[in-house]
């Protein structure tokens, strides 16, 4: 990987042996061979990655129906869209389910993961391999099933909720209570999928660090404060970063349990990129559409930054 | 082969100087999570097989009914499922291996090839990964509708035939499992790139390619979002949009959602039987070297 071996006569490696002469043919053709293989990839992306990137930036400046009628209108979408409530209603609904599918997970995936670390457990990789099983189930089935599961009527979540004598909650016209099953949903098919990258990254932490810890008196709580964590620094901000991607992109699960792309009568599911299909779709304002898809590329850009930002500073924190 | 046994302790932890026993707490929280991960599953053949009827009464019932052949054909008569079973599969497979190929190569040049401009490039790789695909989803749409490819295939295989998270994946893998000196060998033997690829690295690496594969496969059979904006006859539905037109207007037969999702999950809970292992041991392969 180092520069030594970008220089090297032998291309697989930087110590040079004596036979390496006799890879002339190879080595000749090398970088050509390289650019071959990597070209699909920049060929594709520049087609179908870069070129609509770019395009829904021009076109985020007009005033774009797909039946032909375009006009320039400058910065108009975007002043139209900080100054649209749907839009603020649809970032805070985001945000909202985004918080509660995102903190309660991390928690618990550290938690399994911890778990599964112990050698001693039994049949571990049976525990490992159920719990990626609803990793692999489609968004759209998720949010069918679980759909159901929170029916205000005769949803068994509620039909439990009324044997313990509460109330029943309607998780469809109650905004926080919708927010807080779609992040259910959301938990429900990542927290296994994510203890296992948690779990992967504590394998990896050596075990010389835990037994000094342990020599130094270090409580179990202690070692996971001061060994375990910082030791997961980048695998959190990895799983924070790629959660929030996803995150920002939630819409089949508020898209069936509201039943419409305005995401239901007080818009209390309306979020982001639903928004976006809204204004695409129903609307045909494809020109608005764009501009609210650069400001999810925004809100990405900057939470990514902070997750970076706080998880570093919390695992320097640890690790005095 | 040997190289997975070799590793293969590695993966459970080995502290010995930590005598922790599991605590019967443990066990109780992979009991509850085993059974929360099952229950959803178990739930859609339930109320699939109860009817709406018995699923709209307190208590619910909470064993399968006896009418799940009923609700199936149900879902037959409502969408051409088995049509949508076949693009979704055409699909799927064209997928998982023009990725497992594409994204092997460039893995391969990444990996193992000096070329200039090769770290700088694999960066812009892992930058393009960051972009949320609704930026550019309106342009996609007025691209596919220019190719003509709207309500056709092509517009979910096309894109979708090599991948930077793939790219990257093969990179790691074929850093990671392929010895240089086994490239120095078959150079010497006189072989030439393209046979070094088919030959000696992909081999090595096969196990790694499939898990790569499954999970292009799992994402395809899975996506929603983009076939449901550029299919539009049933004909050329994938599963999940067939199920989504299993909605009606104004009321949800439950029976019939339920029976539809069961019918689109059935399939991929019978393939985890035989893969699970290794899509857990590719998440956290993944995950390491990630």
């Amino acid at each position: 990987m180092s520069n030594t071996t970008l220089r090297s006569p032998n291309p697989w490696r930087a110590s040079s042996k004596p036979q390496a002469r006799k890879l002339g043919q190879l080595k000749k053709h090398e970088s050509r061979w390289a650019f071959l293989f990597i070209s699909p990839f920049f060929l594709m992306f520049l087609v179908f990655g870069l070129a609509p990137v770019l395009f829904s930036t021009y076109i985020a400046f007009f005033s774009w129906d797909p039946l032909g009628d375009t006009k320039f209108i400058g910065i108009d979408n975007f002043t139209y869209l900080v100054n649209d409530s749907r839009f603020w209603q649809a970032t805070g609904n985001t945000f909202s389910i985004w918080a509660f599918s995102t903190f309660p997970q991390m928690i618990l995936a550290l938690f399994l993961a911890s778990v599964l670390r112990n050698p001693k457990l039994r049949a571990p990789i049976f525990w490992r391999t159920l719990l990626l099983i609803p990793n692999i189930t489609s968004v759209l089935a998720v949010a069918i099933v679980f759909g159901q599961l929170f029916g205000r009527d005769f949803g068994m979540i509620n039909v439990v909720l009324g044997f313990m004598g509460f109330q029943h909650i309607d998780f469809v016209s109650n905004p926080l209570a919708g927010h807080i099953a779609i992040a259910t949903m959301i938990t429900w098919r990542w927290v296994g999928y994510n203890a296992l990258i948690f779990l992967a990254a504590m394998i990896a932490i050596p075990n010389e660090l835990y037994e000094s810890a342990e020599l130094d008196g270090a409580s179990r709580w202690q070692q996971f404060r001061y060994v375990t964590l910082p030791g997961l620094r980048n695998t959190i901000t990895f799983v924070i970063i790629v959660g929030t991607i996803g995150g920002l992109q939630v819409f089949a699960e508020p898209l069936t349990l509201s039943g419409n792309f305005n995401g239901g009568d007080s818009r209390q599911f309306s979020t982001l990129t639903l928004f976006l299909f809204e204004q695409m779709f129903v609307e045909q304002k494809y020109g608005y559409a764009a501009a609210i898809g650069i400001a999810i590329t925004f809100i990405v850009l900057i939470i990514s930054l902070i997750n970076f930002l706080l998880t570093r500073r919390i695992a320097s924190e640890g690790s005095k | 082969m040997t190289l997975q046994a070799t590793r293969a302790p590695k993966l459970f932890g080995s502290r010995k100087s930590l005598k922790k026993k599991v605590s019967p707490l443990s066990y109780l929280l992979l009991i509850f999570m085993a059974f929360v991960s099952i229950f959803p599953f178990y739930w859609m053949f339930v109320v699939a097989s109860s009817g709406s009827d018995e699923i709209s009464k307190i208590p619910p019932s909470i064993v399968p009914g006896p009418r799940f052949l009923k609700v199936m054909a149900d879902v037959y008569a409502a969408v051409p499922f088995n049509q949508a079973l076949i693009n979704t599969l055409i699909v799927g497979v064209s997928v998982a291996v023009a990725q497992v190929f594409f994204c092997g190569l460039a893995g391969f040049a990444f990996a193992k090839l000096n070329f200039k401009g090769r770290r700088v490039l694999i960066l812009v790789i892992i930058g393009t990964m960051m972009l949320p695909s609704q930026l550019g989803i309106i342009p996609m749409f007025i691209l596919m509708g220019n190719l003509g490819w709207i309500d056709t295939l092509y517009a979910l295989i096309v894109p979708a035939l090599i991948t930077a998270f793939g790219v990257f994946w093969m990179r790691q893998i074929i850093d990671s499992q392929v010895p240089n000196e086994l490239l120095e060998a078959a150079s010497l033997d006189g072989a030439g790139v393209l046979r070094t690829f088919t030959r000696i690295v992909f081999p090595v690496i096969r196990s790694s390619a499939l898990v790569l594969g499954l999970f292009s496969f799992l994402g395809s059979w899975n996506d929603f979002l983009w076939p449901l904006l550029v299919l539009q006859t049933p004909a050329n539905f994938t599963v999940q949009v067939a199920i989504n037109q299993l909605k009606g207007s104004y009321t949800l037969d439950y029976a019939l959602n339920m029976g539809g999702a069961f019918m689109a999950t059935a399939p991929l809970l019978l393939l985890f039987i035989f893969v699970g292992k290794r899509l857990v041991g590719g998440v956290m392969d993944g995950a390491v070297k990630g």
